[in-house]
């Protein structure tokens, strides 16, 4: 853990400007945009009653097989994604203003949210039909994964080493070999990380995504996600049981037969000049380095990619200077198409809020914000206060920090959802106020982000400096105070920015727990949106939805963000 | 130059200039008027301080750079970008961590689009030549710094370019590799047997320049300009200890300091207010040190600048920005390579610590505008703060932002050794506080 960086977060340092709200208003008139369309598809959609899911332990092995398909689907489509996405943003100057921001405020928006929006717009494009809701699941777990990756890459194009740039430029490799042989090669550690992060994010979409309920219509697709979804509501333990089981062995098998590999594979891409020891080669990468069959089909394949990343592709002419100066009237062109974009959005705004919403509501999920901020806040410190003593603890023995990678993947995977029998039963049982007794399932899925992070920076905190406070006897509150603290600020701000998203997107799952016949209801802009969804009702949605990124986006921009800055600013030389 | 006219130059560069904007759209020059050809059959070395613009140029020539000013012509007709028959060797070796030995060198080849037994069997010819034979499939970060320049050498000339152009290849490298690797090439270049025409370095050694080039550049700094151009009549394998190539060094010293005191009064007769004037950054702990060595045996205060680059292992181009502070605090005098330690410098060799500090915040704000400047803005101002950001911009009017930051790092280094003010660097603010 310790080597590895979290490319998605040296964003830090930009400041909101005008872009941001650009692209905040261009999200918004969008989704409002394409309301109106959701309305007119909901009406004529009959439920497609061919799927029907089994409690059955026999179905899981094939339902593990369609979920995990549907995941990786969703990863395919998130690399294409990175791939045009990250290099326009990073190419184009014009692009860059305007597709950053947005990615960025995509990133911060809870995008289960949108679930009703997506799985309705997609249904209606392939009305009846299995595929439509596929897709949509498709797409939400999509929207899961995309956006750390693309951040990612993109921030890898910008930050090429220029000399590394020098030379690509001065053996005249063309535009389609520079991609391949210099920029997808150095964004590749930080690109597999991601990956790994968006998979384990994206169980519980997953889990959301499959079976999902918009006004009086339920669709649900065979997967894990729905099998826990009924087992949910036939109260059934046992399932879920086997469900938690079935989830366990999908992770354990890709974790082992393709992110290993991965990251060892990925390790010869990181930008170093010193060979560092490597750790222990993945059973799979020593297979299909070592056996004999194996490796002629692994060179094989690997010298055609080569091959086709070394082609020329387009004509070899004498190359220009890289940089011209930009045209003015390109760029009033430019901004004053994006004036236009802007005006339409908020013209789409205006109009939405003028028609289907009073006052009276924007304040009531401003309220109801409030108090899902300080649930989400609550959960965050509560597992700062529990796990940053456990975490250090851990970290500077290296070889727990080392057990507790494995465990990492599968923890941050787990669903909020599958405790909820759990929570619901002993807060039925004492009485508890669901306002209240709620808000565990929050830290459930917060904890392990802040847990991971703290680990990996007590792992990283530099060896003499511990020697050096051991010699000058620091112990006890002055240690945490002046020496370990400040050591792992950075790690821990990075885990709790990572958990605040978290939390967020898990109040729309967690506000309303249900467990049978028992729904238990918290107040929060989570269960606003929750109950608004099922429903049906795009408005207050919609409203919901985008109080709540307002809130996300402020939160991380005028508290997370200036204290990632800060502590990596002072906690680190130079 | 003109004794060349037999055939036409390979390279020619005319009347070049390369400037910077700043915000303020005052245009700040980093080379001037530059004239450079390059014939056949040559070495030509460029020999300047650090931010002299050496580099800038080669970069013009290597068309990764586009003049502001001037042209650039390539086998006789005008550069528009990275011309074929150009190669260059990066002074950080600019590898492809992810690509074997084999696979970096074949990377020029491979953007040609030539087949792939022509490349290898140009690669192995390449590697072999430059004696990285057995080191094919290995990772550069496997490689030692020696080895990994090799790999950049053989990367380049693997694409047979006319025209090598070395951007202070060897400065990375420990002494004893830099040494080996500089005969090697020349060996191979004097037996003929490297694929390329000329060679273009760039450098900051004096010694690696005369060990090497038939004709040096001496490039003078703020703006960059060609200074001097020297011929070196020493045939190869040169000696380093035969007594001309020592006068030949002692000779480029000489020029090198010579214009330091011209290079100063030109600054300030030109309208640039006299705070703006860049400072290199140099630490208060190796100006005491120095002026310590200076003042004490075999020394007793005057030194011969080679003979104390090689007894304190300093490169001229660390030594000079250390003698250049020594004069401008007027603790030692720079004269024809030589350096010798005023009445100042000698008192401050004998002085205890607050002493010394007293003599420098003295110093300061005698001959430091900068620093004079920050002390007399705090002590008009009633809370005795002044945000860094207004001299900042100052300075940024009138250099490139990196030299703006230099100098400014060096002036609250400085002035926080005098005590004539401290610095928050949260705040970003100079302060009166604790130096009262």
């Amino acid at each position: 853990m310790s080597s590895t960086t979290y490319p998605a977060l040296a964003a830090g340092r930009r400041l909101p400007n005008v872009w941001d709200f650009v692209a905040i208003a261009c999200v918004l008139g969008a989704l409002m945009a394409i309301t109106p369309a959701v309305r007119g598809t909901l009406a004529p959609l009959s439920a497609p009653g061919a799927v029907t899911v089994h409690l059955d332990p026999a179905f899981l092995p094939y339902y593990a097989v369609r979920t995990t398909l549907r995941m990786f689907a969703a990863l395919v489509a998130s690399i294409v994604f990175t791939f045009t996405y990250g290099t326009l943003a990073a190419k184009s100057r014009r692009a860059e203003m305007i597709l950053v921001p947005l990615l960025d405020i995509l990133q911060s928006v809870p995008i289960l949210g949108f679930l009703s929006f997506t799985v309705v717009f997609f249904v209606g494009l392939f009305p009846g039909r299995v595929l439509g809701v596929e897709l949509a699941a498709i797409f939400a777990i999509f929207t899961s994964q995309a956006w750390n990756m693309t951040f990612s890459f993109y921030q890898s194009l910008t930050t090429v080493p220029a000399d590394l740039d020098e030379a690509a430029k001065s053996f005249h490799l063309s535009t389609w070999q520079r991609f391949w042989r210099l920029e997808v090669p150095f964004a590749m550690p930080g690109l597999v990380w991601n990956t790994m992060l968006s998979m384990s994010g994206s169980w519980f979409f997953v889990v959301a995504s499959e079976a999902i309920t918009v006004g009086s219509h339920t669709w649900s697709l065979p997967g894990i996600g729905s099998f826990v979804a009924l087992a949910l509501q036939q109260q059934d333990i046992g399932a879920i049981g086997w469900a938690i089981a079935a989830m366990l062995i999908v992770i354990l098998l890709y974790d082992q037969l393709l992110f290993r590999p991965l990251v060892a594979w990925s390790a010869k891409f990181r930008f170093e000049t010193t060979a560092t020891a490597a750790p222990p080669e993945p059973w799979v990468l020593a297979l299909m380095r070592r056996t004999h069959l194996l490796r002629i089909v692994s060179r094989t394949v690997g010298a055609l990619l080569d091959t086709v990343g070394g082609l020329r592709l387009t004509p070899r002419r004498q190359r220009s200077y890289a940089r011209r100066p930009p045209s003015r009237l390109g760029d009033a062109i430019w901004l004053g198409f994006i004036a236009l974009l802007v005006a339409a959005a908020l013209w789409r705004i205006i109009v939405f809020i003028s028609t289907g919403l009073t006052l009276a509501a924007f304040g009531e999920t401003l309220i109801d914000g409030l108090i899902s901020l300080a649930r989400v806040l609550f959960a965050v410190f509560f597992s700062a206060a529990v796990w940053v003593p456990i975490g250090v603890w851990m970290g500077l023995r290296p070889r727990l920090a080392r057990l507790s990678q494995p465990a990492a993947q599968f923890l941050a995977a787990f669903p909020a959802n599958l405790i909820f029998p759990l929570v619901v039963v002993v807060v039925v049982h004492f009485n508890i106020d669901p306002n209240i007794g709620l808000t565990p399932l929050m830290i459930i899925g917060t904890q392990w982000y802040v847990l991971f992070n703290v680990i990996a920076g007590a792992a990283a905190f530099p060896g003499d400096l511990k020697e050096a406070a051991a010699n000058f006897h620091i112990g006890g509150l002055l240690w945490w105070r002046r020496v370990m603290l400040p050591g792992i600020l950075p790690y821990f701000i990075t885990g709790a920015i990572t958990a605040t998203g978290a939390a967020w997107n898990t109040t729309i799952v967690a506000e309303v727990a249900t467990w049978g016949k028992t729904t238990l209801v918290a107040r929060g802009l989570g269960s606003y949106i929750a109950e608004a969804t099922n429903q049906g009702d795009t408005a207050h949605i919609v409203l919901g939805v985008a109080v709540m990124s307002g809130f996300v986006i402020v939160v991380n921009r005028l508290f997370w963000r200036p204290l990632y800055d800060f502590a990596r600013r002072r906690a680190t030389f130079g | 130059m003109d004794t060349v006219v037999t055939h036409s130059p390979l390279l020619e560069v005319h009347n070049c200039r390369q400037s910077y904007r700043t915000d303020a759209a005052t245009e700040l020059l980093v080379l001037d008027k530059v004239d450079l050809a390059i014939a056949e059959a040559e070495i030509v070395g460029l020999l300047g301080r650090s931010g002299s613009g050496k580099s800038t140029l080669l970069r013009v020539v290597s068309g990764l750079l586009k003049p502001t000013d001037g042209e650039v012509r390539w086998r006789g007709s005008s550069l528009h970008g990275p011309a074929e028959g150009i190669a260059m060797v990066f002074q950080s070796f600019a590898l492809f961590p992810w690509l074997t030995v084999r696979e970096n060198v074949e990377l020029g080849l491979e953007a040609l689009g030539l087949p792939l037994s022509e490349r290898q069997e140009r690669a192995e010819e390449a590697i072999d030549l430059i004696g990285l034979g057995g080191y094919d499939s290995a990772y550069p970060k496997e490689l030692s710094g020696g080895m990994r320049q090799r790999v950049g050498l053989a990367r380049a000339l693997v694409v047979h370019p006319d025209l090598l152009l070395m951007d202070e290849p060897f400065s990375a490298l420990d002494v004893l590799t830099a040494e080996t690797l500089r005969t090697d090439l020349i060996d191979l270049w004097s037996e003929g047997r490297l694929p390329i025409k000329s060679m273009l370095m760039v450098t900051h050694n004096i010694e690696e320049a005369v060990l090497m080039c038939d004709r040096i550049l001496v490039f003078s700094s703020n703006p960059g300009r060609i200074a001097s151009e020297l011929r070196v009549p020493f045939p190869h394998p040169r000696n380093r200890l035969d007594p001309a190539f020592r006068q030949m060094v002692d000779d480029i010293y000489a020029l090198m300091t010579r214009r330091t005191p011209s290079a100063e009064t030109r600054v300030t007769a030109q309208p640039v207010p006299a705070i703006s004037q860049a400072l290199h950054p140099v630490s208060t702990n190796l100006l005491a040190g120095m002026i310590e060595s200076l003042a004490a045996p075999p020394y007793e205060g005057r030194a011969d600048l080679p003979a104390l680059a090689a007894a304190l292992q300093l490169e001229a181009d660390e030594l000079l920005p250390l003698g250049e502070a020594l004069a401008l605090l007027r603790f030692a005098e720079l004269e024809e390579g030589d350096i010798r330690l005023t009445e100042a410098g000698r008192r401050f060799a004998a002085a205890d610590t607050d002493t010394r500090k007293a003599m420098f915040a003295t110093a300061l704000r005698a001959y430091v505008p900068l620093a004079a400047t920050i002390r007399q803005v705090l002590e008009e101002r009633w809370n005795h703060r002044a945000s860094a950001e207004r001299f900042r911009d100052e300075l940024e009017d009138h250099m490139s932002p990196d030299y703006a930051r230099d100098t400014l790092r060096t002036v609250i280094s400085w002035g926080r050794y005098g005590e004539l003010y401290s610095y928050d660097e949260e705040a970003d603010q100079f302060s009166l506080e604790e130096t009262d």
